[in-house]
């Protein structure tokens, strides 16, 4: 299952995956209904893999990365395996959970604001983290806190420990947050959406620092994201969300340059490209995610799927591998993507409707009746004048 | 100066003079200090010196990170937050000074399109009325009436009977259409488009890019297009200009910013952005650019970007370059500007 990126050390070791994901379905009771946010999410991380989780909002990507970490409310329900070296974390209290959360799983989430402690100093706050796991004295857990903020490429570590977050730029907390997931070397990494609140020049940063997290542990990283172009840069496997469920997962090349599911074909198609002219129009996907209350029966994204037949609403596509075991998709017509096929040549670009351009114009022209509007105001003022 | 600038490809005008025509816009936003006298501790410099124009049936992309000033820019050239000094001319007429009496005409001309939907769309009237409101601000509705706003509902690629739903029940893109509907509603000449799609999701993104590409080229509309997506922006717009604090730091034809970058800033943005393609990204040098953007109240001497910038001597902090053409083809304000491909 795992893969290798060229330049870097071989992504597979004797011993397993360290998490395994078995089905993990969560719902959450709501007036309306049940909310299906995850409906059967299966994958395994092996150590020094990176796994992108890509997909829209509402895709349920940060939920399955709540629900691995234990930290979903209690009203939500959690079906299915997280197993994490041969336990299934699901089963387990939250009092358990703790034992294993920030020490052997740990999460970089989105927003570095609200995951730091505004009233105590960045230093204090990966010093905590450390003696909340590890039998050390305080000025050994301060002198990791410090090491650990210069790996993230914090200039002048020592002093700017004694900091309090609002004293750290946004990139900065970021990478301080970076940190404190590393505090008690983890085997997972779970990071949602660590980047999606910053700049781009802030973002490489980040990134810079994830790579180095890589480089520098053995743990396994869930990179969640929405962002494709983060993804191809960090990820060796890719995993595509579509209303609750992965609707394709393969090696980041496979994904990238022989998309089987129309939806990520779409998705694809529709990301605007800094190396691309931009003389093609984009690919737009019609319609909206469906909502997970009432979803239909079969295929969810048949609604939007120019490629939809009668039969992909009667039954819902499982994953099946498409080419080779690796790589796999959840559409009954996937060997059709097969091949060179391009996001225009499925989806349609045209937007507007020409006939409705036409008949706006036969509507009269505004430019009269603006002109007019224009001299009439002049003339009041003059009076006023 | 940038009248200098070679014709970008893509302009479909033949007009020599251009619609909108900003020189030398400057905004300050006075900082109060606390305490129980509140009085003016200094100057946020969010807009210094910007000299640009905007031409017929073209679009423009004013780029940058957060607090470059680019929204501030959109606003000052509205007038709704007036310029601290500086002129901005729409077809040859200056806008800066004028009362909202007499901006009112030019207003017709001269409309928005919003970041946000969600804040942007009054909540308490039906989307068809929020769409007529412009025609009923100008007392033009009676004249052109519902027909209208039916007209530029399906335009925007909106089912028309819906024009009695309220904004909540719409999703962002649909939300985002509607803004571009109630812009479209006096056939204005030019939109300012301040981050009309970063609120959206990619492939809703996509929809709404190639309805504003569509409409430009029936409706013969200039953009000025306020974005921090440089991706966006190279797909949409004919021509850029970046922005660091305030300044305009580079500016030419979209392909020459993007193929030819040669202010170090528009290199390190450019080489920042992720690009979906896993061979090619796995390739790509980045420059990680040290250091945080400065304070727009205490702007460093000189060039503004020399604090985060490797090619910075002396001269960076005694002189501040100016923004002219150093043999690029296209000017960049920077005592050593180089170009430099980074795709």
């Amino acid at each position: 299952m795992a893969t290798t990126l060229p330049d870097q050390p071989a992504a597979h070791t004797t011993d397993g995956p360290v998490l395994q994901v078995k089905d993990l379905t969560v719902e959450f009771p709501t007036d309306d209904g049940i909310v299906h946010a995850v409906r059967g999410v299966s994958f395994d991380l092996h150590p020094r893999q990176v796994l992108g989780i890509v997909g829209e909002s509402g895709s349920g990507k940060s939920v399955t990365s709540l629900a691995i970490m234990g930290l979903l409310p209690r009203s939500a329900r959690i079906r299915g395996e997280v197993n994490y070296r041969g336990q299934n974390l699901v089963k387990l209290s939250d009092k358990e959970q703790t034992k294993f959360r920030g020490k052997n799983i740990s999460m970089i989430f989105q927003d570095p604001m609200t995951s730091l402690n505004p009233v105590y100093t960045v230093g204090w706050q990966l010093q905590e983290a450390i003696l909340a796991h590890q039998d050390v004295g305080k000025d050994k857990a301060w002198a990791r806190a410090v090491e650990l903020l210069d790996i993230v490429g914090i200039p002048n570590a020592s002093e700017r420990a004694k900091n309090y977050p609002h004293e750290f730029s946004g990139g900065m907390r970021q990478r301080a947050v970076i940190a404190m997931s590393m505090t008690n070397d983890p085997d997972v990494i779970i990071a949602d959406e660590p980047t999606t609140a910053l700049d781009v020049t802030v973002q490489a940063q980040v990134l810079d620092t994830l790579r180095r997290v890589q480089e520098n542990t053995s743990a396994g990283i869930v990179l969640i994201t929405h962002d494709l172009g983060v993804v191809a840069g960090m990820a060796h496997q890719v995993l595509v969300m579509y209303a609750g469920k992965p609707v394709e997962i393969g090696e980041t090349d496979a994904i990238y340059y022989d998309p089987r599911m129309p939806y990520t074909l779409g998705l694809l198609g529709s990301l605007p490209r800094l190396d691309q002219k931009g003389d093609e129009p984009l690919t737009p996907i019609r319609g909206a995610p469906p909502s997970l209350v009432n979803l239909p029966p079969g295929c969810p994204f048949s609604p939007r799927c120019p490629m939809s037949r009668p039969h992909c609403d009667e039954e819902e596509p499982a994953l099946r591998a498409v080419a080779g075991v690796d790589h796999v998709a959840a559409c009954h017509y996937a060997e059709e993507l097969a091949g060179d096929v391009g996001a225009a040549e499925v989806f349609e670009t045209a937007e507007t409707d020409s006939q409705a351009i036409e008949q706006l114009d036969q509507l009269g022209d505004l430019e009269e009746a603006k002109a007019e509007l224009d001299k009439a105001e002049a003339e009041e003022a003059e009076e006023r004048a | 100066m940038t009248q200098t600038t070679p014709q970008a490809a893509g302009t479909q005008n033949g007009a020599a003079d251009p619609i909108l025509e900003v020189t030398n816009l400057v905004k300050h936003y006075p900082l109060m200090g606390g305490g129980v006298v509140r009085r003016r501790v200094g100057d946020v410099h969010a807009a210094c010196d910007l000299t640009f124009h905007l031409d017929k049936g073209e679009t423009l992309g004013l780029v940058g990170e957060s607090g470059c000033g680019k929204s501030t820019t959109g606003k000052a050239i509205l007038q709704l937050s007036p310029p601290t000094s500086g002129s901005v001319k729409f077809e040859g007429q200056e806008l800066v000074g004028k009362t909202r009496k007499q901006l009112r005409s030019i207003r017709r001309d001269l409309q928005v399109v919003f970041q946000d939907p969600y804040a942007s769309l009054n909540p308490r009237i039906p989307v068809s009325d929020i769409v007529a409101e412009p025609l009923i601000i100008h007392g033009l509705f009676k004249r052109l009436g519902r027909e209208r706003v039916r007209e530029l509902l399906t335009v925007v690629g909106l089912n028309p009977e819906h024009g009695n739903r309220y904004a909540h029940e719409f999703s962002g893109g649909q939300r985002q259409r509607i803004g571009i509907a109630r812009a479209l509603a006096l056939e204005p000449k030019v939109l300012v488009l301040d981050e009309p799609v970063s609120a959206l999701d990619v492939s809703i993104q996509a929809g709404v890019v190639n309805l504003l590409e569509e409409l430009q080229d029936r409706l013969g509309l200039s953009y000025l297009f306020i974005a921090h997506d440089l991706s966006v922006v190279r797909h949409i717009c004919d021509r850029v200009a970046v922005m660091y604090l305030g300044k305009i730091v580079e500016t030419g034809p979209r392909d020459h910013i993007y193929e030819r970058a040669s202010h170090p800033y528009t290199q390190a943005l450019l080489s920042a952005v992720p690009i979906p393609d896993p061979k090619l990204e796995r390739q790509r040098r980045r420059i990680v650019l040290e250091g945080d953007v400065p304070s727009p109240v205490n702007p460093p001497s000189g060039c503004r970007f020399r604090t985060r910038c490797w090619k910075a001597q002396d001269i960076c902090a005694e002189q501040e370059p100016a923004l002219v053409d150093r043999g690029q083809g296209h000017p960049v304000a920077c005592h050593f500007a180089e170009p430099r491909s980074l795709l």
